[in-house]
């Protein structure tokens, strides 16, 4: 509807109609030599169709440099990592060995570690970010919503190299003394937290990833919460349903799809994040059951060992890691980004 | 009779209701500064820490060798600006140009949904991976570590951004001024420039910033990219200090001066990124008084 208004106003349709006018205009000539005027000056100025032409291929140029950047990125990836590719095939990623000595390589220590550090993070995250999401929509007294939803819109402006030093030096030191010792105490029996707990591993490696990753959610959260019709809401209200009530049967019962999207999308941030966590995870290549024990994970090999690899089979490795990171971020991302879009359109709809 | 008992509430359900109609309200504002609690503790905790650590010495020097006390990040400032420079020249005008297209041009098309789609992909790609195809396509070729290379990297990563908030501004144009426009015979290209770009240029300064200052605390695609130097910058082609990669390296050494000046660098970085997202809000909160729609 839109594209067509702009085509019937673009100026060679306009143009035409300005030549073609002069037929009706030349029965009452009494007027004088305007409209010649105006179709001579019409004539010598041109179309534009050159400036245009040029323009849109200029502007169409940079939008594909979009798509030009995945294809770049994809194609370098696999021509770099070909080495790795041809001498591992896909037992690179169910081996454990990592031994740069003997030019033996495996991921599946790093794939382990980035599976559990995102998944604890989004066990943590997620409750937290929808209590964050239901707090600022339907309770938050009005003139606190505004600054409450930018201190959290903040949380994701702070790097994650600030992260990760206010991580090494508070959140280590207090998982070490406080929170660890707490935690052997209370849940020690299931095993989790056996081991020597140095304040840095697996668990303190989520914990800080979840913090990253709460705004990401709770932002989408929110944004697919306001896009339930308030209608629904009034009519839920209407029936006589608490806050909670409404919130459980017309928000969240609407908002679902879409926030499971919000939470797909923190996951993809999660598998790639990585400065934050090579600070605190500890770094060591080990398939361990204690989340006290130190890890590793897919982007915090790369982060560590990239600049020292000495060999091409060890790059070709890191890379071939990478191009593995690369797939299934886009994979995640691409299933977030339809269930949003799936919510986000069904409401635009509704709202026309 | 009967109906009446019916309508008549049910007392405990009434309490069972409310109780957890309380529970939940509760549950929800704990939740909340719950989240709260760690963003002020970093925040405070920064400048404490880099507050006390901050001197003139910090501005104008560059780093000393470990065990000699002073130096500073000048160096890395004067890099991460020249990085940061090179990245929004050339990652703004393609981002500026592309929303244009996916505004203007593409809408309706499969091929700008296409674009738009790839792009919101793009966003959500690892820096960490970002970095590597740095490397691949530049870095192995020039056999070398370089500025360039950063530059470039960081330029990736904010077309994307800057794209599509472009997009969502430029839809933002009334189509009344657009016909305005082409009623008085200018020609598309000129309409785009003068009218709708004009127009929706707070939003799209917001975006720029946006994306500036999302690239400015990147510290994973510099690691193969720039590399890091302790010397004063001289020419692209070569190493570079930044400060994201400078206060990586400080924080993880096992010394204390150099974890001073790693808090000093993360309040600087912070300040940097913090004015950005400031300048954005009011920009934006101006935009919109002016154009009052």
């Amino acid at each position: 509807m839109a594209d067509t208004r702009i085509k019937d106003a673009e100026p060679p349709a306009l143009l035409k109609l300005q030549v073609n006018e002069p037929h009706a205009v030349a029965g009452h000539a009494v007027e004088g030599k305007a409209p010649a005027a105006i179709r001579e000056f019409l004539n010598k100025r041109g179309s534009g169709a050159a400036g245009d032409g040029a323009f849109g291929a200029l502007v169409l140029a940079c939008a594909l440099s979009i798509l030009g950047i995945v294809v770049l990125i994809l194609f370098v990836l696999i021509q770099q990592s070909k080495l790795s590719l041809h001498a591992f095939g896909l037992k690179f990623f169910i081996t454990s060995a990592w031994d740069p000595v003997m030019g033996d390589f495996g991921a599946l220590p790093f794939i382990y570690g980035t599976l559990v550090t995102s998944f604890l993070a989004l066990c943590i995250a997620v409750p937290l970010a929808l209590c964050v999401a239901i707090f600022i929509m339907e309770i938050c007294p009005k003139p606190l919503r505004g600054p409450v939803a930018f201190l959290t819109e903040l949380l994701a402006a702070i790097p994650s190299v600030v992260y990760g030093l206010w991580a090494v030096f508070v959140l280590v030191p207090i998982m070490r003394d406080h929170l660890g010792p707490f935690l052997v105490k209370f849940f020690g029996w299931t095993g989790l937290f056996s081991g020597t707990n140095f304040g840095e591993g697996l668990l303190t490696a989520s914990i800080i990833l979840s913090i990253m990753i709460l705004p990401v959610i709770s932002s989408i959260t929110r944004e697919v919460m306001g896009a339930v019709p308030v209608s629904q809401k009034e009519g839920v209200l209407a029936l006589g349903a608490t806050r909670w009530e409404m919130i459980r049967i017309a928000v969240l019962r609407n908002a679902r799809v879409g926030i499971v999207g919000g939470v797909i999308l923190g996951l993809g941030r999660a598998l790639g994040e990585t400065m934050a966590v090579t600070m605190v995870i500890g770094n060591h290549p080990d398939i361990a059951k204690s989340l006290f024990a130190p890890g590793y994970t897919l982007a915090s090999v790369i982060a560590n060992e990239f600049t020292e690899a000495t060999g091409d089979l060890y790059l070709s490795a890191l890379i071939e890691i990478g191009l593995a990171l690369f797939l299934v971020t886009v994979v995640v991302n691409t299933i977030a980004r339809l269930l949003v879009w799936f919510v986000t359109r069904n409401s635009a709809r509704e709202a026309r | 009779m009967s109906t009446n008992s019916q309508l008549r509430p049910n007392r405990a359900n009434v309490l069972r209701r409310s109780a957890s109609n309380h529970l939940v309200t509760a549950i929800s504002v704990l939740g909340t500064l719950l989240v709260l609690v760690p963003l002020i503790a970093i925040l405070v905790y920064l400048v404490y820490k880099g507050a006390s650590s901050l001197n003139v010495a910090f501005f104008t020097h560059t780093p000393k060798p470990v065990g000699e006390s002073g130096g500073g990040m000048a160096n890395s400032i004067v890099g991460s600006s020249i990085i940061l420079l090179l990245a929004s020249l050339i990652g703004i005008p393609v981002g500026i140009l592309g929303g244009v297209y996916l505004a203007e041009y593409g809408a309706g098309k499969t091929l700008g949904a296409g674009i738009r789609f790839v792009a919101d992909v793009l966003n959500g790609v690892p820096s960490i991976v970002m970095g590597i195809a740095g490397y691949a396509l530049i870095v192995v070729h020039q056999r070398h570590f370089s500025a360039l290379a950063a530059g470039v990297t960081l330029a990736i990563m904010m077309v994307p951004t800057v794209t599509r908030t472009t997009e969502e501004m430029l839809m933002t144009v009334p189509h009344a001024i657009r016909e305005a426009a082409y009623g008085l015979g200018v020609p598309r290209w000129r309409m785009i420039l003068s009218i709708s770009l004009r127009t929706a240029a707070p939003g799209i300064i917001t975006g720029c910033m946006l994306a500036f200052a999302r690239v400015a605390g990147e510290t994973a695609p510099l690691l193969f990219t720039a590399f890091g130097s302790s010397f004063w910058p001289h020419n692209l082609n070569e190493p570079m200090a930044a400060l994201p990669l400078q206060i990586f390296v400080y924080a993880m050494s096992p010394y204390d001066e150099w974890h001073r000046l790693a808090w000093a660098g993360s309040l600087v970085l912070i300040t940097l990124i913090m004015v950005s997202v400031g300048l954005v809000r009011y920009v934006t909160s101006r935009g919109r008084l002016k154009g009052g729609h």
